[in-house]
């Protein structure tokens, strides 16, 4: 099995692991957000991202104050409520050199911020949107949200009636082109899969489970550490090979799935289901459902399409952000205007 | 007054005696929506335009894509009176439906131009008669017969041609011009033309007094809509990320913003150096605007009311954070879906104090065509500049009828991309807060996302913050980022386009209007002074804040009549705010807002209402007299 090598003391843009933290967090103590952060902050930093040339988005909710908690030296937006996949598509038309990074929630995605996902996903738009999904409003005092599993209870006994919405599902059949599931507290898989994420292009939609300590971690929740630790089934064992690692590892043929990233690294997924080929999209929305039915909460990579062009790709835009565009550029020269008014005289 | 069938065809000889009516009245044309008419109508009206004569159309269009009625008026004023009025002289009436109607609400002594089947003669006898068998006379030019619905439009131009006396030559050159890439169609249309044309000439003697003369009045000028001309002035501002979803009465400007941006921003290459996105609803196309100007892009989207009201959570977003972006609000009739095709100023309200909290905004004004082009190029600095969402409020009259203009001058003032710093700055400086007021100015810098400086960054967020972006929940730092938007909002009263005096010193009473109300107050002005011998003075506001000015012109005058489109008051409630006491007392209100645009007699006539004046004024009755002569002789 491959292994990234250990950190050094900078990396390999010469930046200590300090660079890439961020203020002191305020979410509760044992919440699965801070993991997911720190596992951001190691990734970014393993792969020798540049901060500055990070923009880091969130909506509102527990999940979407995390951005404060990591690399303060990104950009960072935190919006309205629901409303982060189009502030991520204004930034990134605005200039499309940068690497982004969302933070959601599920309230925040699967409920209020519903309309726009889907058509975030629809667009393929190149970010990593990350829900961190507790099945709970936090900031309200857990009140149910739309990925509570049927059945699941709450603190106060109340049961959920209505079935979770997969955002994963959801996102492989609407067009995000990188798709998976972790849990917080899988430090290892989570950390992979991030890197990959950071090296692919296009929509990445990974879904966290990531335990609300304080309102969904009790017996007969289905998203408390206890629950995920007895039901998590990897689909794949998620290991990434960044272009800059020299590290060489066997691996028996027809074990692996591997997947070269637009960056030069390789993405391999080991199966574990057998034969589970993360390309075909109908298959995975089929394994996904069946999962559901036999009560598994299956993690991993489950759809990559590594050739599908972004939305900046199709909007076939110059190279420069076309927020830095100079006026020569942007305002039409005079002869522009005088052609126009000739046109509209008599 | 004349009585009898005036048909031509029936009173061959007769002479006319009743004076000419040159170059001052109006055309109605009655078609159905779907039916092609609109191209005829342009020519049309771009006829009287290229005979030199001042003309201004307007399209009564139901909010339908096909079957029911639409009205399209062409007003040619002598004078330059391009507000609608409310009478039409001329009558072109194809559609069955509304014939009878259209036909009664012609004045006496006007003229029917109608399809010969409608029998038009059965509901009136006082005004000139001239059935055209449209149906017969297109089959016989047009072999095709699904193309028939669409050419038949432009044998009624050739009818009105002739009656009018519009030179055929003028026609001709205005539909080549329309037609330019397409001489096929172009010839088969002036076929059409040519077969009214003649039908006419042959068939009828002039017997209506209405002409169409030449003058020297349009030279230079030109013809557009309001949304076109917004759409252009955001282009010559450098308008790069366009967001919206589309909605009447807005969608235009998108539309026209989107041609001219291919038309002139594409590189060699062929590569966009813009981004124009059709978002998913309104609060997706406003969430897009806002993160394209917060990572520096000129950032706009286009709506209407129903938008507007979707957009609210973000606007406050816009304010609060202090990111740029420019939202055009195409008005039109409310509440809720309201009237969608029909015109109205309702929204002036919700836009000035859109979203929750305290929010307020810079609202640019565009009274018309030229102002659409200017401010909505001036709207883009100023949000920059101000670090703010900037809206311009236009409406459905001014945004999708014809107008006529001078030609636009390019811009020569330099972009204003505001108080930006850059990575230098920032080794300069040594870092930054993004919200503290160093210049005194109540604007603070900001940072572009991608700056490579370790000290670039800041978090923008919705929530309390102080003057260095951190989270706050603590009273001081509150208020003090409060207080300074509020003082950022008063410097913009001096950085906005002042209200335009249009008339002041001669009256103590005054009117204060915005927007396209100005066309009709205008032509209400020379009314007002020809029958009752009134002097108005008038000033058009064109920014919200309100300049300086307008509270010296309202302390100047006895009495100011605020004149505007909706039954609230809006302007004058807003003015309210503003005004110290002893001025507020001094506003009264004229308001219209039936869904069709302000027009002078409206105005003349509640003004005189509220002033007192009873009947007309003895000096001037002989004016008058003659006036109506014109008309009944």
């Amino acid at each position: 099995m491959a292994t990234t090598p250990a950190a050094p003391k900078v990396n390999h843009i010469g930046l200590p692991v300090l660079e890439y933290r961020g203020g002191k967090t305020t979410l509760c103590a044992g919440c699965g957000h801070n993991a997911i952060s720190e596992r951001i902050i190691d990734a970014m930093y393993q792969m020798g991202v540049e901060p500055e040339r990070v923009m880091k988005m969130s909506g509102i909710g527990c999940s979407s104050k995390s951005p404060a908690y990591f690399m303060a030296r990104s950009h960072s937006f935190n919006s309205v409520h629901g409303r982060m996949p189009s502030v991520s598509t204004g930034a990134i038309m605005a200039n499309h050199t940068m690497t982004m990074l969302g933070v959601s929630g599920d309230g925040d995605t699967a409920s209020i911020g519903m309309g726009q996902f889907v058509h975030l996903l629809r667009r393929n738009l190149p970010m990593i949107y990350i829900i961190e999904d507790n099945g709970v409003y936090g900031l309200t005092k857990g009140q149910f949200s739309a990925t509570a599993d049927l059945g699941s209870k709450l603190k106060t006994g109340v049961i959920n009636d209505l079935p979770a919405i997969d955002t994963c599902a959801l996102a492989i059949q609407l067009g995000a082109t990188f798709v998976g599931r972790s849990f917080s507290g899988d430090k290892k898989q989570l950390l992979a899969m991030l890197k990959a994420a950071i090296a692919h292009k296009g929509t990445v939609m990974l879904d966290v489970i990531s335990p609300c300590v304080t309102f969904n971690d009790h017996e007969g929740s289905t998203k408390s550490y206890k629950f995920m630790q007895d039901n998590d089934e990897p689909i794949n064992e998620v290991d990434f090979v960044a272009s800059f690692d020299e590290i060489e590892v066997d691996y028996g043929s027809g074990e692996v799935f591997e997947v070269e990233m637009h960056d030069g690294s390789n993405l391999r997924l080991h199966k574990l289901h057998e034969d589970y080929d993360p390309t075909n999209k109908a298959n995975a929305v089929r394994t996904l459902m069946e999962a559901h039915s036999n009560n598994e909460i299956l993690t991993g990579v489950f759809y990559i399409d590594t050739k599908k062009p972004t939305f900046t790709d199709l909007l076939n835009l110059v190279d420069e952000p076309l927020g830095q565009l100079p006026q020569s550029v942007t305002r039409p020269p005079k002869s522009a205007l005088d052609g126009l008014m000739a046109s509209l005289q008599q | 007054m004349a009585t009898g069938d005036l048909a031509l065809g029936e009173l061959q000889g007769v002479t006319n005696t009743r004076a000419r009516v040159i170059n001052d009245f109006s055309i109605n044309v009655a078609t159905v929506n779907g039916s092609g008419s609109q191209s005829a109508n342009s020519v049309l009206l771009k006829s009287i335009f290229g005979m030199g004569v001042p003309v201004s159309g307007k399209n009564l269009f139901p909010s339908n894509i096909a079957g029911l009625p639409t009205w399209y008026t062409i007003r040619a004023s002598k004078d330059g009176y391009v507000a609608r009025k409310r009478d039409a002289e001329v009558l072109v009436a194809i559609n069955p439906e509304t014939a009878r109607q259209d036909a009664l609400a012609l004045p006496v002594g006007g003229v029917a131009i109608y399809e010969e089947s409608l029998n038009l003669k059965q509901y009136r006898d006082d005004v000139a008669f001239y059935p055209v068998p449209f149906d017969k006379i297109t089959a016989a030019i047009c072999p095709e017969a699904k193309l028939r619905k669409l050419v038949k439009n432009m044998v009624y131009v050739g009818a009105v041609a002739q009656i009018l006396h519009i030179d055929l030559s003028v026609v001709e050159s205005g539909l080549r011009k329309q037609f330019a890439k397409k001489p096929k169609v172009f010839e088969l249309n002036f076929g059409a033309v040519k077969a009214g044309y003649d039908y006419v000439a042959e068939k009828f003697t002039k017997q209506d007094p209405y002409f169409i003369e030449r003058m020297d009045e349009t030279k230079g000028k030109i013809i557009i809509d309001g949304n076109a001309a917004c759409g252009m002035g955001a282009v010559f501002a450098g308008v790069t990320v366009v967001a919206w979803y589309p909605i009447t009465p807005s969608t235009s400007v998108v539309e026209a913003t989107t041609d001219i941006l291919k038309k002139f921003r594409i590189t060699p290459e062929g590569k966009a150096t813009f981004a124009v996105v059709q978002a998913e609803d309104e609060l997706a196309a406003i969430g897009m605007v806002l993160g394209a100007g917060w990572a520096g892009a000129r950032s706009m989207t286009a709506t209407s009311g129903p938008g507007i009201s979707l957009m609210a959570e973000f606007a406050g977003l816009g304010y609060y954070a202090e990111i740029p972006g420019v939202i055009f609000d195409v008005q039109r009739t409310g509440p809720s879906t309201g009237m969608p095709t029909r015109t109205s100023q309702a929204d002036l309200l919700s836009v000035a104090f859109l979203s929750h909290g305290d929010t307020k905004h810079v609202v640019l004004l565009p009274g018309n065509v030229m102002e659409c082009f200017e401010f909505g190029g001036a709207a883009f600095d100023l949000a920059e500049r101000l670090q703010t969402p900037v809206f311009v409020l236009s409406d459905l009259d001014l945004g999708m009828n014809n107008w006529m203009s001078e030609a636009f001058e390019y811009p020569t003032k330099p972009l204003d991309r505001g108080k930006v710093l850059t990575a230098e700055d920032l080794n300069r400086l040594g870092g930054f807060a993004r919200y503290r007021d160093v210049d005194g100015d109540a604007i603070g810098w900001r940072t572009l996302p991608g700056t490579r400086h370790p000290k670039a960054a800041y978090f923008t967020r919705g929530s309390g913050h102080n003057d260095a972006a951190g989270y706050t929940e603590k009273p001081d730092e509150y208020i003090e980022v409060m207080e300074r938007l509020s003082r950022k909002f008063e410097n913009a009263r001096k950085l906005v386009p002042a209200p335009l005096t249009v008339k002041n010193g001669s009256s103590n009473v005054g009117i204060l209007a915005y927007g396209s109300s100005d066309f009709a107050i205008r032509e209400a002005m020379d009314l007002i002074k020809k029958q009752y011998g009134q002097d108005v003075d008038y000033m058009r506001i064109r920014a919200y804040p309100f300049a300086h000015e307008i509270h010296e012109f309202v302390e100047s005058h006895e009495r100011v009549y605020v004149v505007e489109q909706n039954r609230d008051a809006q302007l004058e409630s807003l003015l309210k705010l503003d005004l110290p006491a002893e001025q507020v007392v001094k506003l009264r209100s004229i308001l219209h807002y039936n869904g069709l645009p302000l027009d002078a007699q409206t105005v003349t006539e509640e003004f005189a209402t509220k002033e007192g004046f009873t009947g007309i004024s003895p000096t001037h009755v002989e004016d008058v007299e003659a006036h109506e002569g014109a008309i009944a002789s």
